[in-house]
């Protein structure tokens, strides 16, 4: 029972973080048709970014602000980063085929890693510790870490705050309305950059978050570790219907308590088989997952 | 046209023919000439050799990405777990009986105690054979499984087909790397001593090296399997595959079975990429999952992307860049360097040389989108200039 319970919360505490990524990759989707490659490097960017600013700024501050400041200005650049590698790799190929822009996140996420590589010189990175997440805590018998009892509850309220967002403000109607049609909304008057790179800011805004709960759990960090939650993630997105955002949290949920289950039992060698043969099984069956809406090509 | 045709095929046949004979010449110079009179670069210890090998292994398989990517429009990612299987075909055939013991010895000695060469005799005969078939065997594995991953797959379209052969290969991976297979697949441990491209070297009795081969090898196997891959595209079969890549309604309305060709193109590029894949572990002397990630097929794709989608000689021509830029030239970026006047080179470290490298293809993705070739081969450039000159 205690096994099962200790199963279950890192499940639902691992499929929280992934959510965070799924909602980049799904909102990207939705609008511009590009599975974001780039996304899961984001990710690992923002924690290594976190690694550096807080022993950067141990010697400027006081020991009490180095974490939050840290966790402030790595959500920042990580923000920044994001707009950045839309308005260079993306926006460019704005009109060019689908597969020239999937080529080009692709070369992104190729960049980041060996800029990762080079940085850290190819040695994992230990992720600080953030006081009040990275405590132990007990709860019907098992003993776990604060931050697995705060995601759910964390990502609830993102999702939640998103949700309103995207639903009663005007760049959440511009957004909608870009995803609906591309080019009508442009004939109305919706500015396609701006809402594109506000998507980016909140995908990378979420995903940086996310990194802050995931290394807090996993503290290790080296070039390659965004590459595999980030795929994760996008299944959980293909999961729950792309382009839905609750589609994906349901799906992140799912697939972060498969993941954990399987990783308790003997077959853990197949996780990730796992996770794809799921992702295969959906796009086969029912390839608008969950919630998503059903779209018809035209000739 | 026919004569044009075959006059053009005889060309390049006798190009083909000559590049074979430039490179048999130039790995032998060392060995027919006295060592001190041959330049650094053409001494068999040169990197030149290295990334020749490298590349025409890399060459292969970035052609059979090019028929499935740039020919028949379908964007896959799953070449590594295709160039994995063909790879551990190869090495599993092989692996000498008596080697096997020391091999498998976490698992004490191999589920499968054969081996090819061995089947055919030993010697040079048996090697020969052996190799031949195990690589040929280890394209129709990959053939297979792609086959059975097609029947789902195939039917998704554009990037579900690309994530879903993705996930394919990453679960080829976890499959081989599994503690219950190890008897035939040594689980996540390298598989070794099988023959690779130096096992073709010609030795006199006093065990010296009387003829080089090992670059000759693999240049010949390439190019008969790109000699294929070029006839297959210039068939109907490429004609039709171009037409789907093109418009998959017209083409259907045409009368192109969809299904069918695009089930023959994801298995025949899955044929030469299992049989590079075998031919990647003669060239890097073992066979290890590990090796064989979601960043190789990028690395692949990238050289696709250089050389122009849609263009053989390109891949071909973008391979060699490629591997001799990231193995050889660029290495100088990974050292630390300090000039004669005192100043040391700022950011020359260990990485610098894979930054500058995603920078350069970045910019080449971003600004130069056709590649080197476009979708042109290398016969149109010069048939074009000619033309020009006629009409002067």
């Amino acid at each position: 029972m205690q096994y099962a319970l200790s199963i279950l919360l890192s499940g639902i505490s691992l499929g929280g973080q992934y959510a965070l990524i799924a909602i980049g990759y799904t909102m990207v989707y939705g609008i511009l048709r590009l599975i974001n490659f780039a996304h899961g490097d984001v990710f690992m960017a923002a924690g290594l970014m976190m690694v550096y600013l807080t022993s950067f700024l141990g010697g400027l501050l006081p020991a009490g602000l180095v974490i939050p400041a840290g966790l402030l200005l790595s959500v920042a650049l990580t923000v920044i980063l994001g707009f950045v590698i839309e308005r260079a790799a993306y926006k460019p190929l704005r009109s060019a085929p689908r597969m020239s822009v999937m080529i080009s996140a692709i070369g992104v996420s190729y960049l980041l890693q060996n800029l990762a590589t080079y940085v850290t010189g190819g040695l994992p990175q230990m992720y600080p510790e953030i006081p009040g997440l990275s405590k132990t805590v007990t709860i019907a018998g098992v003993s776990t870490k604060w931050v697995t009892i705060i995601t759910p509850f964390l990502v609830v309220a993102l999702v939640i705050a998103l949700t309103q967002l995207i639903n009663h403000t005007k760049i959440g109607m511009a957004m909608r309305a870009a995803a609906k049609d591309f080019e009508t909304a442009q004939l109305m008057g919706v500015k396609l950059n701006a809402v594109i790179s506000v998507t980016f800011v909140i995908g990378s805004f979420l995903a940086a978050v996310g990194s802050a709960l995931y290394f807090t759990n996993y503290q290790s960090i080296v070039p390659l570790s965004g590459a595999l939650p980030g795929l994760r993630a996008f299944v959980a997105a293909v999961f729950g219907g792309i382009g839905s955002i609750p589609g994906a949290v349901v799906g992140a949920f799912l697939i972060g308590i498969s993941e954990s289950i399987i990783k308790g039992s003997s077959w853990s060698v197949f996780s990730d088989a796992f996770t794809f043969a799921l992702l295969i099984i959906i796009l086969v069956v029912k390839p608008t997952g969950l919630f998503g809406e059903k779209v018809t090509d035209k000739v | 046209m026919q004569r044009t045709n075959q006059k053009g095929a005889r060309t390049a046949f006798l190009c083909a023919a000559a590049l074979l004979l430039i490179v048999l010449l130039i790995e032998n110079l060392s060995v027919f000439l006295p060592a001190a009179s041959v330049p650094k670069i053409f001494q068999s210890t040169s990197m030149l050799f290295t990334v020749l090998k490298k590349g025409v292994v890399y060459s292969l398989v970035a052609v059979s990405m090019n028929l499935l990517n740039g020919f028949a429009g379908l964007f896959s990612l799953g070449q590594a777990g295709f160039m994995l299987l063909g790879a551990y075909t190869y090495a599993i055939l092989t692996i000498p009986v008596a080697s096997r013991d020391t091999v498998y010895y976490i698992y004490n000695g191999s589920a499968i105690n054969f081996s090819l060469p061995e089947i055919f005799g030993g010697g040079p005969v048996g090697l020969v054979l052996g190799v031949l078939l195990a690589l040929i065997l280890a394209g129709c594995v990959a053939a297979l499984v792609a086959w059975l991953i097609g029947l789902p797959v195939l039917r998704l379209k554009g990037d579900y087909l690309a994530i879903a052969t993705l996930g394919f290969g990453e679960i080829i991976r976890a499959v081989l790397q599994w503690d219950k297979l190890g008897p035939v697949t040594n689980g996540a441990n390298a598989l070794k001593s099988f023959p690779t491209f130096s096992s073709f070297n010609v030795q006199n009795d006093a065990g010296q090296v009387s003829l080089r081969l090992s670059c000759f090898v693999p240049f010949l196997l390439s190019g008969v399997c790109i000699a294929i891959i070029v006839m297959l595209i210039n068939s109907t079969y490429g004609r039709a595959f171009k037409a789907i890549r093109d418009d998959e309604v017209a083409a259907e309305a045409m009368g192109i079975n969809l299904a069918r060709h695009k089930r023959m193109a994801f298995c025949i590029s899955s044929f030469f990429a299992g049989f590079g894949g075998g031919m990647f572990a003669m060239y890097a002397n073992q066979a290890q999952a590990r090796t064989f990630t979601t960043a190789m097929t990028y690395e692949i794709l990238l050289i696709v992307v250089i050389g122009g989608i849609g263009s053989v000689s390109g891949s071909c021509i973008a391979s060699f860049l490629y591997v001799a830029a990231s193995e050889w030239w660029l290495r100088f970026l990974d050292t630390e360097t300090v000039l004669k006047s005192g100043f040391k080179v700022p950011l020359l470290r260990n990485g610098f040389r894979m930054v500058v490298f995603s920078v350069v293809i970045m910019i080449v993705v971003l600004f130069f989108r056709k590649g080197l070739m476009g979708d042109k081969e290398l016969p149109d450039l010069f048939r074009r200039r000619r033309k020009e000159g006629a009409a002067k």
